[in-house]
């Protein structure tokens, strides 16, 4: 969702890394037994059965409470999503889930109403210089918070076409569109506030207008 | 809901489990599905997949010049396609240029070429910090670059999935493809590390 608790880049506050360059295989995958019930239950509700999308896992992980977001772990917050849904889609209950867990069993908070898509009428094309709109709304958007209101460039229009996450994020039908790479300077993104360099973000036309 | 136990908030471990037999209750979970899905995400999705690519694409010109214009059909070559891999883009490291990957909203990654993404990948320190100070970030993690390299961070915040291409490391002329892919790590392929000769690089343990 817009300006959620998920929508980290740029937050400042967080220490360093714990990670060494090429210290880890990629084996194990799983830390603990139960985490590839994650993405296999994930999969299973959205390919599988086609109860939901996986815009509307991300966003039901994004309507978590938002201390409860930032205690849980990775494969936490996939399962609390993913349970949401289910239980949302009517497939199981919230009651039943506590009882077969033996304890209470959070789910992420109400779904909004969601929003149209608004794609530009003329493509954007690669060198063009774009502004992203300066908007707010309660709902499932995959536009970072760090970048609205900035100029960049388009650096690349997909060749597939994706429907609007901000439509079907929410249950909803939605026509597809190419995405756009819009590059960014951190200069423009964090002013001094920052390390130099460049940012370069995947967005939906409908974030993004004529500079 | 009277109980006060029931107000205990049940482990992550509990809450997975109790899922799982809830929609089993229902006969919404066909036989086997759980099983070979995970088969497949801890064995077929691999980073050793993203590194037999980089390696065909530094031997075969024709090859390297469809992986930069059409990365999901290069991809598609060895059969590496499929969920969260349906339209993949090579990303094309130069000397000055460290192309660097992230997904700051949640952990989106190309599965098929780089495996499920790492616990550093998903910690709130990197989406957080990375896209506004990689050269810090990187540095941390053990890649101190010149300052005339550019970093370029790219934010999988919509639908394509992105892996790095990195430049031959000098003295491979004559390796063959298995032994150029040996240089290439997960870490490697996501952009927060640079193929190093065995020689000149301590071995960590793993």
């Amino acid at each position: 969702m817009m300006d959620g608790i998920h929508d980290l880049g740029g937050v400042q506050g967080f220490g360093p890394m714990q990670h060494s360059a090429n210290s880890l295989s990629y084996k194990p995958v799983f830390h603990e037994n139960w985490e590839h019930l994650g993405y296999s239950l994930l999969f299973l509700g959205a390919g599988e059965l086609g109860l939901f999308n996986v815009d509307e896992l991300r966003h039901a992980i994004e309507r978590m409470e938002p201390r409860q977001y930032l205690t849980s772990s990775y494969y936490d917050r996939i399962i609390v999503g993913v349970a949401s849904l289910f239980v949302e889609k009517g497939a199981v209950t919230r009651q039943r889930l506590e009882e077969l867990a033996a304890g209470a069993y959070p789910l992420a908070l109400p779904l909004g109403a969601g929003r149209a898509a608004s794609p530009p009428h003329i493509p954007f094309q690669s060198g063009e210089r774009v502004r992203v709109r300066d908007e707010h709304f309660n709902g499932h958007v995959r536009m970072p918070g760090y970048v609205r209101g900035k100029h960049g460039v388009v650096v690349h229009r997909t060749t597939h076409e994706w429907p609007f996450p901000d439509t079907v994020g929410h249950g909803l039908p939605s026509a597809s569109e190419p995405t756009y790479h819009v590059l960014f300077t951190t200069q423009e993104l964090w002013g001094d506030a920052a390390d130099a360099g460049t940012v370069v973000v995947d967005l939906f036309g409908s974030y993004l207008l004529k500079a | 809901m009277n109980d006060h136990s029931m107000n205990t908030v049940a482990s992550a471990s509990d809450r997975a489990f109790a899922l799982k037999k809830a929609l089993e209750e229902q006969a919404l979970v066909p036989e086997g599905y759980i099983e070979t899905f995970t088969e497949i995400m801890e064995n077929d999705f691999d980073p050793a997949n993203g590194a037999r690519v980089v390696a065909r694409a530094w031997v075969d010109p024709t090859f390297h010049q469809l992986l930069l214009t059409d990365g999901t059909a290069a991809c598609a070559q060895f059969g590496y396609t499929g969920v969260q891999g349906e339209y993949i883009v090579a990303l094309e490291n130069t000397p000055t240029l460290q192309n660097v990957i992230v997904c700051t909203l949640c952990s989106c990654t190309a599965w098929p070429v780089l495996g499920l993404p790492p616990d550093w990948y998903k910690s709130f320190e990197y989406r957080s910090r990375v896209v506004r100070e990689a050269r810090t970030v990187l540095r941390e993690m053990g890649l101190d670059l010149p300052k005339e390299v550019e970093i370029r961070v790219w934010d999988t915040s919509a639908e394509t999935r992105y892996m790095v291409l990195p430049f031959r490391p000098s003295g491979t002329e004559d390796w063959t493809e298995e032994q150029l892919a040996s240089l290439v790590t997960k870490d490697v392929l996501i952009g927060i590390a640079r193929p190093e000769l065995p020689a000149l690089q301590p071995r960590v343990n793993q």
